[in-house]
């Protein structure tokens, strides 16, 4: 054999096998699950606020002026929203930072080049969900239109219409065909991250007991991903189509 | 039947390797893809060429020796190992290239010969129990449910032959690791060392360079013996509990 390679059959580091199962992959991807499913409830809770724009213009700013009043006069004004707004935060890097850790990883054990040559090897591979393919790009995708979201309705640094009121805001941009094309596109990615990451999640978590836990598993990913998807849609179309003005 | 094989040819470790192409003739569609690749190498030794080097070692499809990725899939087209994929699953006239398995942790060292010492690494470092020598224990002192020897079995007819690495897109072993963990933890002998043995197999795991994996069942679809992904579910849970054990 040859020694080019470092071999390194035994531990050569001082760490106990515990902390260094702390910082193995599974843990890494159990951090990646755990704040990917923060940021779903997240999601719910927000689609939930969105919908409110059908219950008019009083309703949904009292709604968005109700989120910042929450607990006072116990609490400070904006205080369980900054509170939501850290953990958020935190989660979105961990995921991130679990995404760089892990990636590294697999361009480390399957290297940079073309793995395989042969041109009958297919991109997706034999059952591999389109979601599952999309997972790593679709994710940098979601994160570049995160900020554009935040930009657009949080920082109002893109403001078609230029509103203040918040449902006046929504209508306007929404009348917009493009603005809808964009979160059109958006939420299609977002769906897919879903129907796989959910499931993954979960599975990383060791909810994948059998193969009907499987398969309920994946049901149950594709139903929350299609309730959230077409929750965040509805209102964007509806403004587009002139029910909601 | 007839055809053209591209075979990845690599003089040694580390060295440039590339795909050499080779027509073969008058070939059984009986024939397995491993009694192919001896014809070919018989007129290659007959032309006092180099023969192709490949893994191979019972033939019958147990001991997991043999593996090659054929068109770019493990193993090839059918759910089984090389060995046991035979000719009638091609067509007459096909092109047919033929790979060596590909993972930094299992560095080729000849032709379609990979080093798989790792994967011998990892279950040296938890794939065992602890045993007192003397004669054998009475059968039925030890009881096991039906359905925990079902999947236990399930779990350890694993033959360790690396498909599922070849087959990660992320290179990860984490099928091959979770069968051990899962056959021998589902036991009632495999208790005593069920934490250590997933702490230490999941961090040789990681200190051979495998990738992670990301549930997304490459493995399973090309794992001769059908070890299922809820193995890496069962691992995950193992390796969780015992990380965050805090009673040592």
């Amino acid at each position: 054999m040859s020694t080019s390679r470092k071999v390194t059959p035994v531990a050569t580091t001082t760490l106990t096998p515990q902390a260094r199962a702390l910082r193995s992959t599974v843990v890494t991807k159990a951090v990646m699950a755990v704040s990917g499913l923060i940021m779903v409830l997240f999601l719910i809770a927000h689609m939930y606020g969105n919908l409110l724009v059908f219950g008019g213009p009083v309703m949904f700013n009292e709604y968005a002026a109700h989120l910042r009043t929450i607990g006072e006069p116990m609490i400070p004004y904006s205080g369980v929203l900054w509170v939501l707004r850290v953990v958020l935060l935190i989660s979105v890097v961990a995921h991130v930072a679990s995404v760089v850790k892990l990636w590294r990883r697999k361009v480390g054990a399957t290297g940079t080049g073309k793995r395989y040559l042969s041109s009958k090897r297919k991109a997706t591979g034999n059952q591999m969900t389109y979601s599952a393919f999309t997972m790593r790009w679709g994710g940098i995708t979601l994160l570049a239109y995160v900020i554009f979201h935040l930009l657009h309705l949080t920082w109002k640094v893109v403001n078609p219409g230029g509103a203040h009121e918040p449902y006046d805001r929504v209508v306007n941009s929404f009348q917009q065909w493009w603005m809808v094309l964009i979160y059109l596109i958006a939420m299609i990615l977002l769906g897919l991250h879903l129907r796989h990451g959910i499931w993954s999640a979960l599975t990383t978590l060791g909810a994948n007991t059998s193969a009907v836990a499987r398969r309920r598993l994946n049901l149950a990913a594709i139903a929350l991903a299609v309730v959230l998807v077409v929750g965040f849609l509805l209102p964007p179309f509806s403004i587009l189509l002139g029910l909601v003005k | 039947m007839k055809v053209t094989l591209n075979i990845w040819r690599q003089p040694k470790r580390d060295a440039q390797g590339k795909m050499e192409s080779y027509e073969l003739d008058g070939l059984s569609e009986h024939m397995s893809f491993l009694e192919m690749l001896d014809v070919l190498n018989e007129r290659l030794t007959s032309e006092g060429r180099d023969p192709v080097a490949f893994d191979s070692d019972c033939r019958e499809g147990i001991c997991g020796m043999c593996g090659l990725v054929i068109n770019g899939e493990a193993h090839g087209p059918s759910p089984t190992t090389t060995c046991q994929l035979h000719l009638r699953s091609f067509s007459d006239g096909d092109v047919i290239d033929v790979e060596p398995w590909r993972a930094e942790p299992f560095p080729v060292l000849k032709d379609l010969i990979v080093d798989r010492t790792s994967f011998d690494r990892i279950i040296q470092a938890g794939g065992y129990i602890s045993a007192n020598t003397g004669s054998a224990p009475e059968a039925n002192a030890a009881p096991i449910a039906q359905a925990d020897a079902s999947d236990a079995f399930d779990a350890a007819t694993c033959i360790g032959c690396g498909a599922c690495v070849a087959a990660c897109p992320n290179g990860s072993a984490m099928l091959f690791t979770a069968a051990k963990v899962t056959h021998l933890g589902l036991l009632p002998q495999g208790q005593p060392e069920r934490n250590s043995r997933a702490l230490d197999m999941v961090n040789q795991h990681d200190e051979e360079g495998f990738g992670n994996c990301t549930n997304i069942g490459e493995c399973t679809a090309v794992c001769p013996k059908g070890i299922p992904l809820e193995t890496i579910s069962r691992l995950n849970r193992d390796l969780l509990k015992a990380a965050t054990r805090t009673d040592g």
